[in-house]
């Protein structure tokens, strides 16, 4: 028999009180991929760094190959062939492809040589593996996708035979996660050990030929992938059962609540970053835009969350909106009807080093249930905090706890009980679950599901298709500023909105 | 969690700090051959060991308790208002213009006239750079301390040009009519029958100081307008998605900032010299930003900082006039305790943190076993 290629034994590792791994064993066999699933801050990353020589392990012995490896920096790692696939990609955008693989592996001081060297073996690389990139391009002019193969290349160049990629899918359209997963299964062919961390479970299932789940930083199983089924996963990742599919009934839309015509927007760079859209949300539906990140979504929440100027038309209830004007800033907004659980939760949903309460009256603290005279009524403040927190189950029910001292799941209740419990005409929300656990994902789509049925207009921005698609009634793809189409859930599927989404019209 | 109680981190972390200062500056006065342990005698003794050193002790810190809640003000936002020097030369042209042209019948209703006329002087010089950060992006930083100097250059021409009456010599306002007089220390506590020195220049603005610690400590953390500032400077990006205008939040600290820089005037100017001279704020306008670091930007930790730089300042003016300690040792001393308030912060926090967890983990791994 074999040796695994990479084997972990009893691996622990502790970040002050916290118990980021605990005594982690695993074998990876070479020639297969290997699947980490867990929810966020289960301790899949800290595991990862561990083998990349990023922290050093309290405890614990790493076999590469059956040989027992110190790895006490990256380089280490380099050398003992492992290559790493980081979620937000190193590279240096205004090098060409060539550039950046050479870079850090450099052979004396003349470029020239290396690079000639290193077309050489592209070349190789490239045949070997099917993985096709202009070496002369330059990183900022290719897309996501692209740089994501020099990232592999870059480790293969070093001699990789073990690839680890985080998160690789999260910003990618769905035809280029497959092109990702083609490539991943020839690598496999090839011999290469790839191991995959991902919360996404639908990847696990596809690609990998064994599964290990995390939870609470603890390996809770290794399963085949062919012998699991994702809700057996998900119970391991969670430690309860979870139902996967939004529970709902069929809209039941009525007036049309918000409006927008020809919305046009422009960055600070002058470049139309919103390139005229039109789109209506009626009361009691949602509407899920889908997209992949950086396609004008967070522009179009930015408009009507009231804090970017635009051209166009926007009524709300029949009323214009203000688009540049004194009226046209989030607290005007809020008095308009409209709550807004904004995409980037850690920098504007929320301040982390303000406490629960804080936060709560946060953009809503000159309400007059708020004040007492001059002063705040921090008292009132706290006793509705808490009411909050209780009535959406926030862990720990802590007024007084900074936010950042929460889970992800709970910072975007904390969000989410502030802007739903506003009884607002029209919510807002932008990556309602980004990095939020699989058991609050559940209760914050079983919130937005029931403020539609009170008969609220809803309009929601997402990456995850699979959420749009589970949660929205209508989906709209945008692409580029523009909306590329408008699809039924129940009559379209992910290759088709995938489509949409990287611009090509069916 | 944070891995600190609140007392450690609010009391031990500069406690520690000031002693690893004073432990420096004890060797740097050992360097140049002076007695370490007879220097700090003479400090305590010459600032705090008399009503004389403690009225110079207060008098200091009631300057530095206006320009640090200036500094403090604006950190919430954001902002790094290094403009107090300047703001507080201003405010100092405020109230003696409001001083010499208004004929007050009274020192109470004089004072609250100087007030205003300081805080809108000292907020004036404030707003220019203020505006010029809200609505063209120049950084405060810079535009502020360029402020000092023309503020400084204003304050030369007013005072040689204009104020100064005819056929003086010195570059100063005329002195300010009796009427404006405000009462002493000494007058003010000789009623109850507490012999304070005469001479010692602390009088009625050190209650104003006071005041205004708590005003700013109400106005930040129990007004709305207080949590509009501080979230702004928090977070830019959370500001702007609540609604909270960044040119109408940088006016508004900045205003508060420079109007409490300017009011130091009414120590300085009104309660000390009685007139208007050249150079009357003495850097005071720099060290509110070492209190203001030291004070964590809370107002009472601004109060307690000030009282310590107060020490330090007249401790120092007695080690000058009594030893051959040059004077601008007491500035090595001054900047060794910003330094290690200030900048070295990390340097003491970090220690602790790691002890302060040391003893939480062997208390829960015993309470563990004493679960099992």
């Amino acid at each position: 028999m074999t040796a695994p290629a990479i084997e972990l034994k009893g691996i622990s590792k502790a970040f002050g009180p916290v118990q980021a791994n605990k005594d982690i064993s695993i074998r990876v066999m070479p020639g297969t991929i290997h699947g980490i699933i867990g929810e966020n801050g289960a301790g899949k990353s800290t595991l990862m760094s561990i083998l990349y020589g990023f922290y050093k392990a309290d405890a614990g012995e790493v076999f590469i190959s059956g040989q027992k490896t110190e790895i006490p920096d990256s380089q280490a790692a380099i050398a003992a062939g492992i290559g790493m696939v980081f979620q937000h990609f190193k590279l240096v955008e205004n090098f060409t492809v060539l550039e950046n693989i050479i870079l850090g592996a450099e052979d004396g001081g003349l470029l020239r040589p290396s690079l000639a060297k290193a077309r050489k073996s592209l070349l190789e690389l490239e045949q070997e593996y099917d993985l096709k990139v202009d070496p002369d391009a330059v990183i900022e002019e290719i897309g996501v996708g692209m740089q994501q193969r020099v990232e592999i290349l870059k480790a293969l160049y070093r001699q990789a035979n073990i690839l680890i990629l985080d998160e690789p899918t999260g910003v990618l359209t769905p035809a280029e996660a497959d092109q990702l997963f083609r490539i991943l299964g020839r690598l496999r062919e090839e011999g290469k050990t790839i191991i995959l961390i991902t919360h996404k479970l639908r990847e696990i299932m596809d690609i990998t030929d064994t599964v290990s789940v995390m939870r609470r930083g603890e390996m809770t199983a290794t399963v085949k992938t062919a012998d699991t089924s994702p809700e057996e996963l998900a119970e391991l990742m969670v430690g309860r059962k979870v139902l996967l599919r939004v529970d709902k009934t069929p809209a039941q839309p009525r007036d049309v609540v918000l409006d927008v015509k020809n919305l046009k927007v422009l960055d600070d760079q002058g470049v139309e970053r919103l390139r005229g859209i039109d789109l209506q949300v009626r009361a009691g539906e949602i509407l899920g835009i889908a997209g992949v990140a950086g396609n004008g979504q967070s522009e179009l929440l930015e408009v009507l969350g009231g804090y970017a100027d635009a051209t166009g038309d926007i009524t709300v209830n029949g009323q214009a909106l203000d688009l540049t004007g004194r009226y046209s800033d989030g607290r005007s907004r809020r008095e308009r009807g409209i709550a807004h659980v904004p995409e980037d939760r850690q920098r504007e949903g929320l301040i982390m080093d303000f406490s629960a309460w804080e936060n709560t009256a946060f953009g809503y603290h000159r309400d007059a249930a708020y004040q007492s005279g001059i002063l705040m009524n921090n008292a009132a403040i706290k006793a509705d905090t808490q009411a909050k927190m209780d009535r959406f189950d926030v862990r720990p029910p802590h007024p007084h706890l900074a936010a950042k001292n929460f889970s992800g799941g709970n910072q975007q209740k904390i969000v989410l009980a502030r802007e739903i419990e506003r009884n607002p005409d029209l919510l807002l929300i932008g990556q309602p679950t980004r990095g939020v656990d699989i058991g609050a994902i559940e209760f914050i789509h079983q919130q937005i599901v029931a403020l539609r049925d009170q008969g609220k207009a809803i309009l929601l921005v997402s990456v995850e298709l699979e959420e749009i698609l589970s949660l929205a009634d209508r989906v709209a793809v945008m692409f580029d500023g523009r909306i590329m189409g408008e699809r039924l859930p129940a009559q379209t599927d992910e290759k088709e909105l995938g489509l949409l989404m990287a611009g090509m019209n069916t | 969690m944070d891995v600190m109680p609140k007392w450690a981190e609010v009391v031990l972390v500069p406690l520690i700090s000031l002693i690893l200062a004073a432990i420096l500056s004890a060797l740097v006065i050992l360097a140049i051959g002076e007695d370490p342990v007879a220097a700090v005698k003479l400090m305590v003794s010459g600032a705090l060991g008399s009503t004389y050193g403690w009225g110079y002790t207060l008098y200091y810190a009631t300057n530095f308790m206006f320009t640090g809640l200036a500094v403090a003000v604006a950190f919430h936002a954001g902002l790094f208002n290094i403009g107090g020097e300047g703001q507080a030369m201003l405010g100092g042209l405020g109230v003696a213009l409001v001083c010499l042209f208004i004929p007050w019948p009274h020192w109470t209703l004089a004072v609250l006239g100087a007030t205003v006329g300081a805080a809108a002087f000292g907020a004036l010089w404030a707003a220019i750079p203020a505006y010029l950060q809200a609505k063209r992006g120049s950084h405060i930083v810079i535009t502020t301390i360029m402020f000092n100097f023309i503020a400084a250059a204003v304050l030369n021409y007013m005072l040689v040009n204009i104020l100064r009456p005819a056929g003086s010599m010195d570059p100063a306002t005329a002195r300010f009519p009796e009427a404006v007089h405000l009462p002493s220390l000494h007058e003010m506590l000789a009623p109850i029958g507490i012999n304070f020195s005469k001479s010692a220049p602390a009088n009625v603005s050190l209650v104003l100081a006071i005041i205004a610690c708590f005003v700013v400590w109400l106005l930040i953390w129990r007004t709305s307008l207080g949590l509009e500032i501080r979230s702004y400077g928090k977070s830019g990006r959370a500001a702007r998605y609540a609604g909270i205008g960044s040119v109408r939040i940088t006016m508004i600290a900045m205003l508060i900032s420079g109007g409490l820089a300017g009011m130091m005037a009414i120590n300085n100017v009104m309660g000390e010299a009685e007139r208007l001279v050249l150079n009357a704020v003495e850097g005071a306008g720099f060290i509110g930003i070492a209190v203001a670091l030291m004070g964590r930007s809370h107002p009472f930790g601004v109060f307690l900082a000030a009282i310590l730089f107060g020490f330090l300042y007249q401790g120092g003016a007695e080690l000058a006039l009594w030893t051959s300690i040059p004077r601008e040792l007491i500035v090595v001393i001054q900047a060794l305790v910003i330094l290690f308030t200030g900048a070295l912060d990390n340097m003491v926090r970090m220690p602790l943190e790691r002890i302060f967890l040391a003893i939480r983990q062997s208390r829960e791994a015993k309470a563990t076993k004493a679960a099992e």
